[in-house]
């Protein structure tokens, strides 16, 4: 088990990058979510965790405007402290916000190639119409060489340059999953949701990924909000955790401080435990919601 | 007798266990059926003389060496069918593979444009005619058609209608409908008014439509070209009703110094015609590798990935489908002023699936493809006309289509000449990824 990050904060300090509160979301009689509040700080590693279930990817699909909730608020604050209601606007417009994310099983363009896959992300920032493409107006030349450009640092940055030229269906699962990433980050995020990203990896992925995902919070500054299974990764990742389950909160802090939360443990194991040291329970990778 | 009996009976059971003997019987069942089918019809006072007459005939023979003729293809094609796919796919991607530098391939369209220019100065003025109305008019419209089907997956039924459209507003502003412009423009101006109706009905057309999935906007887009020949027929007032339009002016040009009158030679308006086909051919190729292009395949093959990429999923589909619709409007205004008269009749639901059948045919979202597919395609009826043969008659076209057009499906889904994306998604479909008809478009709504 790997040592929880030092002096990670409890409470959230005042620049706060998403706040949902009192979300409720059900299908039918179905309660998917109930009553969620969470924040997340800028700059913050947060990571959502639950058993299968539990509603993490219907809070992700929320967030991205997938799905309407029939409840709560979720409150997105760009930069300069710019506040946007989330729920309601469409995809486009919550991923135009800022908000980029990836997905359970990823959901690449199979018949494109990685490269072309990063470039769409990129392009979505542009500005090239029909006309000036038909055209090939000096403009849509200018921005096709700009996103080029910006498309291999975003796969230099994820380590798949040498492979821009393959199909994405032909890359082996790891690297999809940073694929995606890059596709994500390709649209210029400043909150990353990224959807149980180690879900079918080997150990040496997972290892990468975690190293990937670091970098992508300390090197670009990009919030993350992580669903993840892996205990072992998102004990080393994140600064704090909110635990789900049956679409509610059950518990929420450092690593350390939800280890050993009897709630936590409980809705994992089923009984609680005497036992020092966590274990994890490794649910199957896809069999969330 | 029980010999016999027996024989058939081992011979049943043999057909049940083994597949080849069960494809020989089918087969020859089928050209047994078709034997009788053929021959001579009985009558009152020989009812079972249409069997007799057909089975216990040297005739059945021919029939019986074409069943089996049949069998060892598809047997063949069971055996070998992984080899002979790899030589088709390799016949078929030669060119493409030939010809991977830029320059060689500029040379080779610079050739195909050659004979596009020389070939109308060598025929008779019956095929000068066909040129225009039959052929060029459907490839521009393959072409148009093939933006909206080929590029961004939409499954439209009703694209004839921006070409009624398209001829029913040069009508209007030529000043030929019964009502009357603000101001009477010569068919040549009028060119830019039909682009833009048919452009604009097709923004307004798209708007609440394209937000339906697959099968329904086919539904929708196939009640709209109803819709607009219904209208055409039945609002006298405006449209003429179901006599047509006469009298609509052949364009003409005068300006800066340039005088052009087109008349009735068909030659003027097949260079007309090659002038936009060229233009949207290097237009919607430039397209296809844009922004926008590139947008247009990642709404075909996954709209939820496409949209938390950022993507204007509904904006995307208006663009394709208001750049179809335009295309269309032109081709419309071409052949109404060349015709000089247009009627209802002219617009039937037929003609939309006879140009989806040509973009499918040629292969959807390949430029080249829907050229050659709608050439070939509307060339052969043609064809056929003067040198008839299988007794080829003139109602019988739709057979001879439906027939290419399953033989295709069958053995060549993807197209005569597809686009380097369709493939590859054709090829990933075959391997359990994803979807290959992602004209339905119907991708889960759920991620």
């Amino acid at each position: 088990m790997t040592t929880a990050p030092e002096a990670a904060p409890t409470t959230v300090a005042g620049d706060i990058i998403v706040a949902i509160k009192d979300l409720s979301l059900s299908f039918g009689g179905v309660r998917a979510l109930v009553d969620v509040t969470l924040k997340q700080a800028r700059g913050e590693l947060l990571s959502v965790i639950g058993p299968n279930g539990a509603g993490k990817t219907c809070l992700f699909n929320c967030l991205t405007g997938v799905y309407h909730p029939q409840q709560g608020s979720i409150t997105f604050y760009g930069p300069h402290d710019k506040a946007t209601q989330i729920v309601g606007r469409k995809p486009h417009l919550v991923n135009r916000l800022g908000i980029a994310r990836t997905f359970q099983t990823s959901r690449l363009f199979n018949a494109l190639t990685a490269f072309e896959n990063v470039k769409i992300g990129v392009e979505s920032r542009m500005h090239t119409g029909p006309v000036g493409a038909m055209l090939r107006l000096p403009r849509t030349r200018r921005e096709e060489r700009e996103s080029d450009a910006r498309s291999d640092e975003l796969l230099e940055f994820v380590g798949l340059r040498a492979r821009g030229n393959e199909l994405a269906s032909a890359l082996p699962y790891g690297d999809r999953r940073r694929l995606e990433i890059a596709r994500a980050l390709g649209t210029n995020p400043q909150l990353l949701l990224l959807d149980e990203p180690a879900a079918g990896t080997n150990p040496a992925e997972k290892s990468d990924l975690g190293t990937l995902i670091r970098r992508v919070k300390n090197e670009l500054g990009v919030t993350v909000l992580l669903i993840e299974h892996d205990m072992g990764l998102v004990m080393s990742l994140a600064e704090r955790i909110i635990v789900l389950n049956f679409g509610r909160v059950i518990a929420f802090g450092t690593p350390a401080e939800v280890q050993h939360d009897p709630a936590v443990i409980e809705a994992y194991l089923g009984a609680p435990t005497d036992d020092d040291t966590y274990v994890p329970v490794e649910p199957d990778a896809n069999g969330d919601d | 007798m029980s010999a016999l009996a027996s024989t058939t009976v081992s011979l049943f059971r043999s057909a049940r266990q083994s597949a080849h003997a069960r494809r020989l019987v089918a087969c020859l069942l089928g050209l047994i059926v078709l034997a009788v089918m053929t021959g001579p019809s009985g009558s009152n006072t020989a009812p079972v003389s249409g069997f007799t007459g057909s089975l216990f005939h040297p005739r059945v023979l021919v029939f019986i060496a074409i069943g089996l003729g049949l069998w060892g293809l598809i047997t063949a094609q069971h055996r070998w069918g992984e080899a002979l796919k790899r030589t088709n796919d390799n016949l078929m991607t030669l060119p493409r593979r030939m010809m991977p530098d830029r320059r060689v391939r500029l040379v080779l369209y610079a050739a195909l444009l050659a004979v596009a220019i020389l070939v109308p100065l060598h025929v008779n003025a019956f095929w000068q005619d066909v040129l225009v109305d039959q052929i060029g008019i459907y490839v521009l419209l393959a072409i148009g058609l093939n933006v909206v089907v080929g590029y961004a997956g939409l499954l439209d039924l009703g694209y004839i209608a921006f070409y009624a459209i398209g001829a029913y507003s040069t009508a209007f502003w030529t000043g030929a409908l019964p009502v009357h412009p603000p101001m009477v423009l010569n068919a040549f101006w009028a060119i830019p008014f039909a682009i833009g109706t048919a452009m604009l009905s097709g923004v307004l057309i798209g708007a609440p439509t394209l937000r339906l999935r697959g099968d329904y906007l086919a539904i929708v887009t196939l009640g709209f070209g109803e819709i607009i020949q219904i209208v055409a027929t039945n609002l006298q007032g405006v449209t003429g009703g179901s006599q047509g339009v006469i009298g609509i002016p052949h364009p003409d040009v005068n300006l800066l110094g340039i005088h052009y009158s087109w008349l009735i030679d068909p030659l003027p308006y097949y260079y007309l015609l090659l002038v936009f086909v060229v233009a949207a051919l290097i237009a919607y190729s430039f397209l296809e590798h844009s922004r926008v292009g590139r947008a247009w395949t990642a709404i075909r093959e996954d709209e939820v990935a496409a949209q938390s990429a950022g993507i204007n999923v509904l904006k995307y589909k208006i663009m394709a489908f208001a750049i179809g619709a335009s295309t269309s409007g032109f081709a419309g205004m071409l052949e109404a002023s060349k015709i000089s008269f247009i009627e209802p009749g002219d617009f039937t639901v037929q003609l939309s699936i006879l140009i989806l059948v040509l973009v499918i045919f040629g292969g959807m979202g390949s430029l080249l493809g829907a050229v050659v597919g709608a050439a070939f395609l509307q060339w052969f009826p043609w064809y056929l006309k003067e040198h008839p043969m299988f007794g080829f008659q003139d109602q019988d076209l739709y057979i001879y289509l439906g027939a290419i057009l399953v033989l295709t499906m069958i053995f060549r889904p993807e197209g005569l000449i597809p686009s380097r994306r369709r493939k590859r998604e054709f090829g990933l479909a075959e391997h359990g990824l994803g979807t290959a008809d992602a004209m339905s478009g119907t991708t889960d709504p759920v991620p």
